[in-house]
């Protein structure tokens, strides 16, 4: 293993150290429990927005707090969900009266974590409502398993909802555009290579050099298949079909692409994604109306990349449009 | 032993925590093949975390010694096996509240108490690959020989071999919770890591007890 720390053990811990004096006028880190909240909460009468999930995702979930997007991130030990008691804190950060929404993944951990959480600020007199994304269509048979996991849509919903929090509508109607973006997203991705937790010291799975793994979920977990390594073009249309198909999206369309990397791999490469994308796209009469592109929500190291579409509406694509400053996405202002 | 004493049941989470501590890499290895490479650090951490717990415990009795040790895990260990795990002890220390031992059919009752509270927390059935394949055996064997009248090392040892099965049974599984549910078929042939690490809880058991 050759990564840039100091000991394993201690990476979430001093990474969280190195964004709080990076970012001193953005967020704030709390420790113990650990979160990262924002300059100015809890804002009065807004809803906060909260999201959380292992570390290893950078820059998600503490690289979108700020303004127009999160008002507090929970980070878990790496790939391991965060514990009860630092949602919880960090919801009473960022209540200012409103209400607070909670963005969780569908994995186990997360949820089960979230739910405990919920519990626990509904004894305190906190009005909390939860939002599970569960985007990745390479899971086919959600009956059967714990369900089709949350990723790409996951950093569409936090700024979309952390937008309309932004121009206070009330925890409702937050709740109803996080479900949206969910119910109208799909998402699917590939790596090149595995990751290596820094705690393990190893790749957590093999993969030959002529090899690629399709559907591969955040966490190194392997995905739905593994087949010979293709053509950039080739892997697009065989992430791009699976996720159009699905959902379905129709000609006419209009969609936001959100071209992902996983951490190890170029925006050189992931523009070449792009393009085929667009390709695609056009072929089946869809509009890309707006795009992301580039490493949002990560494996550590993993190489590889995802792609999300997600059906736009006018309310939607104003929301997009919406300023945002944080960390990892600003425009607008 | 014939009743679980105070002291008994602070030793049991000491080995506990030992084999756990023991098993780390084991636990890891086995959840990178199906999982996603945490279980062994993480129970680790945690149980490292009672581990340092466990002496301002000393004066309580079993049913608050297990909300402490539920509390604890519930915010260090993470994933799903912190709530999963906490979810346990709190509902055993909810059976076991102001005493200071227990006998058999208490400790099975008990026992009962927090593989229910498991399985409505996961919402896991059997044969879906969780800890609760090795868990739910083992209660049933620990009930029987409660009610059968055996003396506690004989009951610890049918529930720790009936664990023993339902965690070697997870092998040809497929999994349908949790993460290696995600693998489909391919999770088949693996042991599943939560109820590798459960079977040490009875493991530990007749070593503390036995």
């Amino acid at each position: 293993m050759k990564k840039l720390i100091n000991a394993p053990a201690d990476v979430v811990n001093q990474a969280l150290q190195g964004m709080a004096l990076a970012y001193p006028n953005l967020l704030q880190v709390h420790f113990e429990p650990n979160f990262i909240v924002r300059r100015a909460a809890p804002a009065s009468g807004k809803v906060g927005v909260i999201s959380g999930g292992g570390s290893g995702h950078e820059p998600m979930h503490g690289g979108f707090v700020g303004y127009g997007m999160l008002d507090a991130a929970c980070p878990g030990a790496v790939f391991t969900s965060p514990t009860p008691d630092q949602m919880l804190e960090a919801t009473k950060a960022v209540d200012g009266g409103a209400g607070v929404l909670h963005i969780v993944k569908n994995y186990t951990g997360d949820v089960l974590n979230f739910e405990m959480a919920a519990e626990l600020a509904q004894m305190e007199n906190i009005e909390v409502a939860a939002v599970v994304i569960n985007d990745d269509v390479a899971v086919q048979d959600s009956l059967y398993t714990a369900g089709r996991r949350g990723v790409g849509a996951t950093v569409l919903a936090e700024k979309l909802s952390g937008a309309a929090a932004e121009q206070n509508r009330p925890l409702g109607e937050v709740t109803e555009i996080c479900r949206k973006v969910n119910a109208q997203a799909r998402s699917m991705g590939m790596a090149l290579t595995s990751c290596t937790v820094p705690q393990a010291g190893k790749p957590t799975f093999d993969l030959p050099e002529s090899e690629m793994e399709i559907g591969i979920g955040i966490h190194g977990e392997p995905g739905r298949m593994r087949m010979t390594l293709k053509s950039a073009a080739e892997i697009t249309a065989l992430l791009a079909e699976a996720i159009l198909d699905d959902l379905p999206f129709h000609r006419g369309d209009e969609v936001l692409a959100f071209v992902n990397g996983m951490g190890g791999t170029p925006l050189l490469e992931l523009f070449i994604v792009y393009q085929e994308l667009v390709k695609i796209c056009q072929g089946r009469g869809i509009t890309i109306a707006r795009n992301l592109v580039g490493s949002y929500i990560t494996s550590l190291d993993m190489a590889g990349c995802s792609i999300t579409l997600l059906r736009l509406d006018d309310e939607l694509t104003r929301l997009w449009d919406a300023p945002v400053h944080t960390p990892a996405l600003r425009w607008g202002c | 032993m014939t009743v679980i004493t105070q002291a008994a049941f602070i030793r049991w989470l000491e080995v506990f925590a030992d084999y756990i501590a023991a098993e780390k890499d084991h636990l890891t290895e086995l959840d990178s093949a199906i999982g996603d490479a945490d279980h062994g650090i993480n129970m680790a951490r945690g149980f490292q975390a009672v581990l340092l717990k466990l002496p301002t415990l000393a004066d309580l009795d079993i049913g608050a010694i297990c909300k402490a040790v539920g509390m604890t895990l519930i915010s260090t260990v993470g994933g799903a096996s912190g709530p999963l795990y906490g979810t346990l002890f709190l509902q055993m220390g909810a059976e076991t509240g102001g005493k200071q031992a227990l006998s058999l059919a208490e400790w099975a009752a008990a026992f009962a108490a927090a593989v229910q509270g498991v399985q409505r927390r996961g919402k896991a059935l059997p044969g879906d690959k969780t800890m609760l394949d090795c868990l739910l055996p083992a209660v049933t064997a620990l009930n029987a020989a409660a009610d059968q009248g055996l003396p506690l090392d004989q009951a610890l040892n049918l529930a720790e071999q009936a664990a023993r099965q339902g965690m070697l049974a997870t092998i040809p599984l497929t999994a349908r919770k949790g993460r290696a549910s995600y693998l489909g078929e391919r999770s088949a042939g693996h042991q599943d890591p939560g109820a590798t690490s459960a079977h040490m809880l009875l493991q530990a058991a007749v070593q503390a007890w036995g």
